[in-house]
C-alpha cells in the first residue's frame, strides 16, 4: 500500500508536468465539455418555461443547477483512454509501458486526475459564471453533499475500469472509431446527459436502471439535487459497487486475453 | 469552367484514395447514422414534453438538422481536410508545390482534399431535409425555396470564408489546428435554433463563430420567419468575407516565405 502512495505521488508529480506543457491545448479541449451541457441546459429551460415554469419536475432552476453539475461530474469522471490506447498500440508506446514492474492502469489513474485537478482551476469559475448566467440557486444539504463525495469516487472509479477494459479492444483492431461512437450515443440517452431521466420514457428509465451508466453520472448529479431519498441512496451505491466490481473482473480478463495476442508493431 | 474541372480533378484523386479503404465507407455511415439517432432522438424527448421550442415546431426544427447535417458534411468532405492539409503544408514548407502550379492557389488550397466518404452526411441530410419540407409543403411557395437556396448558399460561403481565414493565420502561427477544435464545439450548438439562447451565446454563435447564419438562417427561410432584413444582412455577409477572405489570403501568401528559406 505504501509502495503504491510513492509510485503513485511521482506519477502525479509528472502528469502535472507534463500536461502544464500543453496548456492552450487543453482549455480548448475543455470546450467541448462545456457547450455539451449548456446547450441541452438552454433547451430544457425553454421547453419549462414555455410549460408554465416546470416539466416532469424539473423548474427551470432545476434545469440550469442539474445541467451544471452534470457537467462538473462528467468532467470529473470523463477518460481519453478509449482513443489513446489505439494510438499506443500503432505508435508502439505500450511496449514501453509493459516493460515497467506494474499495471499501466496505475499510470493512467494517475494521468487523469492530474488531468482533473489541472483543469478544475477552470471549470470551477466556469461553473460559477454559468449559475451567475442563468440565476441559478442551489441549497445542498449537509447530508447530500457527504453522500455526492462517495458516490463521485464510485462513478469515476467504476467509469474508469468499464472504458479502460473497452479500450482493450484496441488489441484485436485499431478501427475503433465506430465503437467509440455507439458507446458515447448510448451514454448519452441512458447516463441523463440529454435530458434528466425522468423525463424519458418508462421503459428508457428502467434500461437505465439495469445498464451502468446512470450509476456513472445522474446518480451523483441527482444527490447534488437532493432528489434521492435515504433508501434510493443506498441502493444507488449498492448498484455503484456491484458495476465497479463487474467492471474491474471485465478489465482484468479483457486485459489478459489481449496480452496474449499482443505483438509490439515493426517486431 | 477551368476550375470547375480542376475540382473534378481532386474529387476523382479522392475517389480513388479512399477506395482503397473502402470499410471506411462503413464506419462513417455507422458514425452518421449514431449522430442523426442523437438529433432525432434529442427532438423526440423535447416534443414529448411541448409541442413548441422557442416557437418552432417539430418539422422546422427536422428542417433545422437537415441543414446542420449537409452543411456540417460539406465541411467534413472538403472544408476540414483541405485546410487540414494547408496547415500541415505550411509547416512542412510543402506548401511551395502548390504555390508553383499555374492554378490560382486560394482555389487549390480550398479544394485539395477530398474525404468522400464523408458525404454520408450530405447523404444522410437530404431524406431527412426532404422530409422536413414535405411536411412543411402547404406553406412553403417558390419564393421561399428560393430564399431558402440563397441562404443555404450563403451559409456555406460564410463558413468557407471564415475558416479559410483562419486557417491563413497559420502564415504567421504555424500551430493553429486547435481553432478547428474551437470551430467544431462550437458547431454542435447549431443543432438548435440559436434564437432560443440568452444573449450573450447568441451573440457568441453569430458574429464570433458564424453558426447561425450556416444553420438556423436558412432553416429559417423554409418555416417562413425569415425577415429581409435577416435575408439581405446574410448576403452582405457572405459578400463582405468572401472578399475579406480573399484579401487576407493575398496578404498572407506575401508573407510566406517557405519552411527552409
Amino acid at each position: 500500500m505504501l509502495a503504491f502512495y510513492a509510485i503513485y505521488k511521482s506519477y502525479f508529480r509528472l502528469a502535472l508536468m507534463e500536461q502544464f506543457q500543453y496548456r492552450v491545448s487543453m482549455l480548448i479541449w475543455l470546450l467541448g465539455g462545456i457547450i455539451e451541457p449548456l446547450m441541452y441546459l438552454v433547451v430544457w429551460r425553454t421547453v419549462a418555461q414555455q410549460q408554465g415554469g416546470a416539466v416532469g419536475g424539473y423548474t427551470e432552476n432545476d434545469f440550469a443547477v442539474y445541467y451544471i453539475a452534470v457537467m462538473m461530474v462528467s468532467h470529473a469522471t470523463f477518460t481519453w483512454i478509449m482513443w489513446e490506447y489505439v494510438y499506443r498500440i500503432r505508435i508502439g508506446l505500450f511496449s514501453v509501458m509493459l516493460l515497467k514492474p506494474i499495471h499501466p492502469i496505475h499510470n493512467d489513474i494517475s494521468y487523469n486526475v492530474g488531468y482533473k485537478f489541472l483543469t478544475l482551476v477552470v471549470m470551477v469559475p466556469i461553473a460559477a459564471l454559468l449559475a451567475w448566467f442563468f440565476d441559478a440557486s442551489w441549497q445542498p444539504t449537509l447530508w447530500s453533499l457527504a453522500a455526492f463525495v462517495p458516490a463521485l469516487i464510485l462513478a469515476f472509479l467504476s467509469r474508469f475500469y468499464l472504458e479502460w477494459g473497452m479500450a482493450m479492444v484496441a488489441f484485436w483492431t485499431t478501427r475503433i472509431d465506430a465503437m467509440n461512437q455507439a458507446y458515447i450515443v448510448t451514454t448519452l440517452f441512458l447516463s441523463g446527459k440529454l435530458a434528466p431521466l425522468e423525463l424519458f420514457p418508462q421503459f428508457v428509465q428502467v434500461t437505465a436502471n439495469i445498464l451502468p451508466f446512470r450509476w456513472m453520472l445522474a446518480f451523483p448529479v441527482e444527490i447534488l439535487l437532493g432528489r434521492v431519498t435515504p433508501i434510493e441512496l443506498l441502493i444507488g451505491i449498492g448498484a455503484q459497487l456491484f458495476w465497479l466490481l463487474a467492471g474491474y473482473l471485465f478489465m482484468q480478463l479483457i486485459y489478459r486475453a489481449g496480452i496474449k495476442r499482443y505483438a509490439a508493431f515493426g517486431a | 469552367m477551368y476550375y470547375f474541372r480542376l475540382f473534378a480533378t481532386y474529387v476523382r484523386v479522392g475517389i480513388l484514395g479512399e477506395l482503397e479503404y473502402r470499410a471506411n465507407f462503413w464506419i462513417n455511415m455507422i458514425q452518421s447514422a449514431l449522430d442523426l439517432g442523437v438529433a432525432l432522438g434529442g427532438l423526440a424527448v423535447v416534443f414529448s414534453h411541448t409541442d413548441t421550442l422557442g416557437g418552432w415546431r417539430p418539422e422546422e426544427l427536422l428542417a433545422l438538422i437537415g441543414v446542420y447535417f449537409l452543411i456540417g458534411g460539406l465541411i467534413r468532405t472538403i472544408i476540414r481536410p483541405s485546410m487540414t492539409q494547408f496547415m500541415e503544408d505550411v509547416r512542412q514548407g510543402t506548401l511551395d508545390f502548390t504555390l508553383t502550379k499555374p492554378a490560382d492557389s486560394q482555389v487549390l488550397v480550398s479544394i485539395q482534399r477530398v474525404e468522400i466518404w464523408r458525404l454520408v452526411d450530405v447523404l444522410i441530410a437530404l431524406p431527412v431535409l426532404g422530409t422536413a419540407l414535405v411536411r412543411l409543403g402547404a406553406q412553403l411557395g417558390l419564393i421561399d425555396t428560393v430564399v431558402f437556396g440563397v441562404t443555404l448558399l450563403c451559409g456555406g460561403l460564410i463558413i468557407y470564408s471564415f475558416w479559410l481565414m483562419l486557417s491563413t493565420c497559420a502564415f504567421w502561427f504555424v500551430k493553429v489546428e486547435n481553432i478547428q477544435v474551437i470551430f467544431m464545439s462550437m458547431w454542435q450548438a447549431g443543432r438548435w435554433p440559436v434564437s432560443i439562447y440568452p444573449a450573450w451565446l447568441r451573440a457568441v454563435l453569430t458574429f464570433l463563430v458564424p453558426v447561425a447564419f450556416a444553420t438556423t438562417v436558412p432553416a429559417s427561410a423554409v418555416s417562413g420567419r425569415i425577415t429581409d432584413a435577416n435575408l439581405y444582412g446574410t448576403i452582405a455577409l457572405a459578400v463582405a468575407m468572401l472578399l475579406v477572405s480573399r484579401w487576407f489570403w493575398r496578404v498572407g501568401i506575401k508573407f510566406y516565405s517557405g519552411a527552409s528559406a
